[in-house]
């Protein structure tokens, strides 16, 4: 038995290390484009590895994530933009009549304080939400409604405040990051590489922290919160740090997203994209944290190919994929795998005995 | 034990197969086949003319909000690439679109874009319709030393050489139509747009301009894009009383505000409204009765009294259907296609830098008259017009310029104009 379990973790590692290697390497065989793609997809993926340690593992549903991605990409659009603008007023401020570079954007000159920025502002609105919402027990669906809310009221903001955020246009139009120009294929391929490495290493850490006593509590969390609350742990206080950790892995998806993108406007972090992240989570297979990654990359390599190939009615088929994965997948991807093992070992009742692992 | 592993190892294997896949692709899309891809390896010079098409692009929204207005658009580009390709193509080879999904999502458009120059390597985008999305599509665009053909008026202060803007410019549209409005509808004017770039940019041109004719402003409101509650606004209107609302609100808004001000008593008798976002199209959505006797400022109508324009409506609505109705930016959208083909055939390549420099100065006979690229900004010449709705959803021309006007982003032209333009000069 030990030996096993030893055998599968040690066969686990080495996969998962060998698809990190061969992320890796693909610069080697992609174009730039497709690379650039993946890119993408891969800083969603370390979005949805928060979303899945918020939603799969302490039960608390955000539908309102898109906001603390957009503000760590704003951040860094705004270092990118008065960089672009060398300092000067950035074009959209000139028209709506602004004549010097307002308070809030000067920090962003210096970009150390931008990608400080980027991860901690998300994480600081987070704590703010969590604190006052867990604190007084508001859970479930009261809290998932709240988020969604905050998603409206953040967006409603960053259009209505043009001469501050670009309004419904966004931010783009970016030149040099470090004195390096963004848009040439060698530090696309670098910011790609800085993508894999920071999704490797979320991956790792919430691996960990999953894995161990603390993973234990937030499961017991999740299903059974009152339980936990008479064993003498506080529920709140751990749903205020996972609340704000996710968060701060979102503000960090954005900012790579933008430097790989090139532009980030309202419409990237409004309520359909947030649903859309949750979607990801669930299409993948929540609380397994592999899924959550495997979903928001196929779910994002799906739309692209079917809207290449089907520009008129690519829609449709991006929501049967949706109808067929909710119906027939309810555990996501990886419960399908989990459903044919349990198969498997009814056949072969001889294998040895296994804890299950539990869901709610 | 061993199951979970196979799990994993099938995520590796897919992950493998999908870059194998995304690879292959690439190639596939640099040749399409094989024998053709040695061809081209041996001769290397003669690349170009071993292939018998000419891809272009075409990226404009057909799923989302903007959908419902971008699609004619496309239609009347493919229209044009139909027609060029009928009459024998372009350099005598024809035409092939390749068409993509903005989905009214700016960072789609950059995505698409991107794709389209790297991946298909088109000699053209025909595409766009929002300023947020042209603003997308720029930076890509300049990068990679594409072409776009943008065929939406819009808020100027922008003259990128990698772009051909073929709808209005402010002083194409704007500008004339608050000219227009002083010398017949009154002095007392009520500014309504949308919360984004165009209006509020608009609008600050217009106050510029008032403010030196003085003229009065009476009230200025901004709502929010797809806004329906226009209630407080007219009671605002009905307060101040002015003798023109210049209206630049943008999509759905403008069936409610419309709807709103009827049943609020106010008829075109009463206040003018005048909209620079409201074609023929747009009429449809919002009922002709409902709109009855309110004016536009565009560059071209169905009505537009040209053989070419008669030509074109027929065509248009044999291909799409007795209904459809054409309106400003669909022309603009058909005509660039045309700009190209000319600058093309001008260049004898379709080397983005030859056919800018063949494409400064050319003509076309276009449906709303005579169009001319100005070499200097790349926006076109263009007349300009002010229209009345008339109750079968048509406009009629009340006014046109006697000739087609010099395209001015910046306004330059304008003394009033020099802060403004000067706040831009980066």
């Amino acid at each position: 038995m030990q030996n096993t379990i030893y055998q599968k973790i040690w066969s686990q590692r080495v996969i998962l290390n060998l698809i990190f290697l061969l992320l890796l390497a693909a610069p080697l065989f992609l174009s730039d484009f497709r690379l650039n793609l993946l890119g993408k997809f891969l800083a969603f993926a370390i979005l949805a590895i928060g979303l899945d340690l918020l939603w799969g593992y302490t039960g608390v549903l955000s539908l309102g994530h898109g906001i603390f991605f957009g503000l760590g990409a704003y951040c860094m659009a705004m270092y990118l933009k008065l960089e672009a603008t060398g300092g000067g007023l950035p074009d959209f401020m000139a028209w709506s009549g602004m004549s010097e570079l307002p308070l809030i954007w000067i920090p962003f000159q210096y970009p150390i304080v931008a990608i400080i920025l980027g991860i901690l502002l998300p994480a600081i609105i987070a704590f703010m939400l969590g604190y006052l919402t867990f604190r007084n027990r508001i859970s479930g669906v009261y809290f998932t409604i709240l988020s969604q809310a905050l998603v409206l009221v953040v967006v409603t903001l960053f259009v209505g405040s043009q001469n501050l955020t670009g309004g419904s246009s966004g931010l783009t139009n970016f030149n040099t990051f470090f004195g390096f120009s963004v848009n040439s294929a060698t530090t696309q391929t670098a910011f790609y590489i800085i993508t894999v490495i920071v999704l490797g290493l979320v991956f790792f850490l919430s691996r960990k922290l999953v894995k161990g006593r603390f993973g234990k509590i937030l499961v017991g969390i999740r299903d059974g919160e009152n339980r936990m609350r008479f064993l003498g742990y506080s529920p709140s206080a751990y749903k205020t740090f996972i609340y704000t950790l996710s968060a701060a892995i979102a503000g960090l998806a954005g900012m790579l997203f933008v430097l790989q993108v090139g532009i980030i406007s309202p419409t990237m972090i409004g309520i359909i994209p947030s649903i859309e992240m949750v979607l990801w989570v669930a299409l993948g297979g929540r609380g397994t944290l592999i899924g959550p990654v495997i979903g928001a990359v196929l779910v994002n390599a799906a739309k692209t190919g079917f809207s290449e190939s089907y520009p008129d009615i690519w829609t449709y088929f991006l929501g049967l994929l949706f109808v067929l994965v909710v119906v027939f997948l309810p555990k996501g991807i990886t419960g399908l795998f989990e459903k044919w093992n349990d198969r498997r070992k009814k056949q072969d009742v001889s294998s040895s005995v296994e804890v299950e692992k539990s869901y709610s | 034990m061993r199951k979970r592993n196979f799990f994993y190892l099938l995520i590796l294997g897919l992950l493998a197969i999908f870059m194998v896949a995304c690879s292959a692709a690439d190639n596939a899309a640099n040749a399409t086949d094989p024998e053709e891809a040695a061809a081209t390896e041996e001769s290397d010079s003669n690349e170009e003319s071993e292939e018998d098409t000419i891809k272009v692009g075409i990226l404009h929204s057909l799923s989302g909000t903007m959908a419902i207005s971008e699609t004619s658009v496309q239609q009347a580009e493919l229209l044009a690439i139909e027609e060029i390709n009928e009459d024998g193509g372009v350099l005598g080879k024809q035409l092939e679109p390749v068409i993509e999904d903005g989905a009214s999502d700016w960072p789609t458009f950059a995505e698409k874009a991107n794709k389209l120059l790297q991946q298909d390597e088109v000699a053209t985008i025909f595409g766009g319709w929002t300023s947020a999305s042209r603003k997308a599509m720029l930076p890509v665009v300049e990068e990679h030393n594409g072409l776009l053909f943008y065929p939406v008026q819009y808020e100027g202060m922008e003259a990128s050489p990698n772009i051909f803007y073929t709808g209005a410019a402010p002083n194409q549209q704007i500008v004339p139509a608050v000219d227009w409005l002083l010398e017949n509808r009154g002095d007392s004017f009520f500014l309504l747009g949308s919360d984004y770039v165009f209006p509020r940019t608009a609008n600050a041109a217009i106050r510029a301009q008032l403010d030196n004719e003085g003229a009065e402003l009476v009230g200025e409101e901004y709502t929010p894009l797809g806004h329906t509650d226009y209630n407080t606004v007219i009671a605002k209107i009905k307060n101040e009383n002015p003798d023109v609302i210049f209206n630049t609100l943008n999509g759905d808004s403008n069936v409610a505000f419309f709807k709103q001000l009827k049943d609020a008593g106010i008829t075109s008798d009463d206040i003018t409204v005048l909209s620079v976002s409201v074609a023929e199209e747009e009429i449809k959505g919002i009922g002709a009765d409902v709109i009855e006797g309110h004016l536009t400022s565009w560059n071209y109508y169905q009505t537009t009294d040209t053989p070419e324009n008669e030509e074109f409506v027929a065509n248009y609505q044999e291909e799409y259907g007795e209904d459809a109705v054409t309106a400003d930016p669909i022309e603009a959208g058909y005509f660039g296609v045309y700009l190209w083909a000319q600058a093309v055939e001008e260049a004898g390549t379709t080397d983005v830098d030859e056919v800018r420099e063949a494409a400064k100065g050319i003509s076309y006979e276009a449906p709303n008259g005579t169009v001319t690229i100005d070499g200097d900004n790349q926006h076109v010449y263009k007349t300009v017009r002010i229209g009345e709705v008339q109750s079968d959803g048509m406009i009629s021309e009340l006014w046109q310029t006697e000739e087609p006007v010099k395209p001015d982003p910046y306004l330059d032209e304008y003394d009033w104009a020099s802060d403004l333009s000067e706040s831009l000069a980066e």
